[in-house]
């Protein structure tokens, strides 16, 4: 007889994911917490748990200002270029992936070179380009910029994906009776909506985050975009904390959301069993 | 269902690699033709050259009467089973088999009924609405098997899809698409790399080596006269032994000897004595006897390692002089590693090949 023995491993690994969950979990708990507390209690004596719990502070985001349009105006910015970059993306992913063309190396290396610029050092090129385009304070002012810092992304990220689905399928496909449009419809596309929507949320993300260029290329409330009005909450006098964790709660919902739907999508290995298992 | 021609075809890689030259080949309708040779033969680039997944640099690709040299695989109407049966992850096996007459626009009704027809004389009924993930080796084999028997093509292309299964399952499955062959009437190719596949199945075998073809013909022919030392030796298990030596002619008559002194040949020669020549004798043909035998045809040698196979036995025996020879033994005989044995050579059965050439004289 043997006396129980402690799985030590277990207890590490858990100890280790716990304090890792705590360590990033926290300050959105912080977060939440604080957008339900009365603006005087948050300064006077902190709390870990909510004492009382108020709506004041997600009431006046959306009666004293008017926080649906950065909302809106994130939704439509993040949400078309997430749009454009995953189609431009797959094209071009395929072309890189299956096609044979003289420079592919060279192409793939220049759209990485893209993102080696630090954003701020073409701010101001850019504000005067937008701004000779009279593309500032617009929607494609924003949305053509993102593109850019996105589509290397979703590129890179798209051609490693495609490479790995097995050519037999097409092949398969070709042999089968499907025409080259086909089989990327019909076979490849299928097949890689896992990396496009991890793809997806990741440009989404970025779009909804940014915020120096949208910061720069917006003039007013009009077309500015959720991290911006945020930042601007605050007046010369006063911060009114209450409200910006609010908004930051409202903004981080849809991103939180959006992960957690397409998770099993994400990590389901669609590819198992296409070939020999 | 159709013939399928290859008129001097050749396909050069850009980088060089020669995967198949100067190559004429005739399937004739409703034949079984294997493909065989060893890996990097160009046997699967052939297979592929015939459905139009990588264009031929030169030569004609005839299907039926049609000149097929330079359309698209999906134009060809022909079917292909994968080596890894390249099933369609994200659809059913029922979308898997419909998918050929789906793509061509055939009303749903037909495809259902053809496809429901299919799985049932492959058993796969029960497993319509499964993903491939969810098959087991053999089954998903059947549903590649089914997907090509559906559209009922001009013509079938197997590359290596035996392969992936337990020996078992591979002789079930052979036996299987030898029927399933003369119950279609179909012209198939099939490409493999094992000789006994080749064998068993192929009504005429085409030997490839380094993309150019060495013979073709039936299994029967290919076994009994081989057209040349990489032929005899590639095809039959255990391989055929070779050795190296001069031949020439001793004596009035045609008499003529094998490395002087060792065996006495009256093998009847085309041509004057060619010099350098090997000596093929398939292991069935060496006979293990006692030390103390004499006599033409007779060589001395250590057995090295003795195989039981049951019904025989295998015994690898190493000459006095340093060649290594295989025979078969019958099984009750006594032989151990380290005996000194005598090998006759029954002639009848041996061939001779050019050492330069390698054909057969």
């Amino acid at each position: 007889m043997s006396a129980p023995r402690i799985n030590w491993g277990w207890w590490a690994m858990t100890g280790v994911l716990g304090a890792l969950m705590v360590f990033t979990l926290f300050p959105f708990y912080w977060a939440l917490v604080s957008s339900f507390t009365p603006d005087a209690a948050l300064f006077r004596d902190p709390s870990l748990w909510p004492r009382e719990i108020i709506l004041d502070h997600y009431r006046a985001l959306f009666d004293e200002r008017d926080f649906f349009t950065p909302i809106r105006n994130s939704l439509i910015v993040a949400g078309t270029t997430t749009l454009f970059c995953l189609t431009v993306g797959t094209l071009a992913a395929y072309a890189l992936a299956r096609l044979e063309f003289r420079g592919k190396a060279a192409i793939m290396a220049f759209i990485l070179a893209v993102t080696m610029f630090p954003q701020i050092s073409i701010v101001s090129p850019l504000y005067l380009l937008l701004r000779s385009l009279r593309l500032i304070d617009t929607y494609p002012g924003l949305i053509m910029p993102y593109m850019t810092f996105a589509m290397p992304l979703t590129v890179w990220v798209l051609t490693g994906s495609i490479r790995q689905i097995p050519r037999d399928l097409e092949e398969a496909a070709h042999v089968d009776g499907a025409t080259r449009r086909q089989s990327f419809t019909r076979i490849l596309l299928p097949l890689a909506v896992p990396s496009l929507a991890t793809t997806g949320i990741l440009t989404f993300i970025y779009c909804w985050n940014e915020f120096l260029f949208a910061l720069s290329f917006t003039l007013g409330p009009e077309r500015q975009t959720v991290p911006v009005a945020i930042a601007l909450f605050r007046g010369q006098y006063q911060v009114p904390w209450g409200q910006i964790l609010a908004a930051a709660v409202i903004a981080t919902a849809p991103v939180a959301a959006m992960v957690l739907l397409f998770q099993r999508r994400i990590v389901q290995g669609l590819t198992a069993g296409a070939v020999k298992g | 269902m159709a013939r399928i021609a290859l008129e001097h075809v050749e396909k050069v890689y850009p980088n060089g690699y020669v995967a198949a030259r100067d190559l004429s080949l005739d399937v004739a309708d409703g034949e079984l033709l294997v493909l065989v040779g060893p890996s990097g033969s160009g046997k699967s680039t052939i297979l592929r050259l015939m459905a139009g997944l990588e264009p031929v640099t030169g030569g004609v690709i005839r299907i039926g009467e049609r000149d097929v040299t330079d359309l698209p695989p999906q134009q060809r109407d022909i079917a292909m089973v994968f080596q890894n049966y390249a099933l369609y992850p994200h659809m059913t096996v029922r979308e898997n088999l419909g998918f050929g007459l789906t793509i061509r626009k055939q009303p749903v009704v037909v495809v259902d009924q053809r496809v429901r027809t299919v799985a049932a004389s492959l058993g796969l009924d029960a497993l319509l609405d499964r993903k491939p993930a969810q098959l087991s080796g053999g089954q998903r084999q059947r549903v590649a098997l089914g997907r090509a028997i559906v559209r009922e093509p001009l013509a079938f292309l197997f590359d290596e899809p035996l392969s992936n299964l337990d020996a078992q399952l591979r002789v079930e499955t052979r036996v299987e698409l030898s029927r399933l062959h003369r119950k279609l009437g179909a012209t198939m190719v099939y490409v493999t790399h094992d000789q006994s596949e080749a064998l068993t199945l192929g009504d005429r075998i085409a030997v490839l080596n380094e993309g150019v073809l060495q013979q073709i013909a039936t299994p029967m022919q290919l076994y009994h006269q081989p057209a040349n030392k990489f032929v005899a030796g590639f095809i039959g298990s255990p391989a055929m032994n070779f050795l190296e030596g001069v031949i020439r002619r001793e004596g009035p008559s045609n008499v003529r000897t094998f490395r002087g002194i060792d065996l006495a040949l009256d093998v009847p020669l085309d041509r004057e004595a060619p010099g350098r020549v090997f000596l093929g004798v398939r292991p069935q043909h060496l006979e293990v006897v006692g030390e103390t035998a004499t006599g033409d045809g007779t060589l001395r040698g250590e057995v090295g390692v003795v195989e039981p196979m049951g019904n025989e036995q295998i015994v690898y025996v190493t000459l006095s002089g340093g060649d290594r020879l295989v025979a078969v033994a019958p099984p009750q005989q006594q032989v151990a590693p380290g005996d000194t044995v005598a090998i006759r050579v029954r002639l009848e059965g041996a061939h001779i090949f050019d050492a330069e050439t390698g054909a057969r004289l």
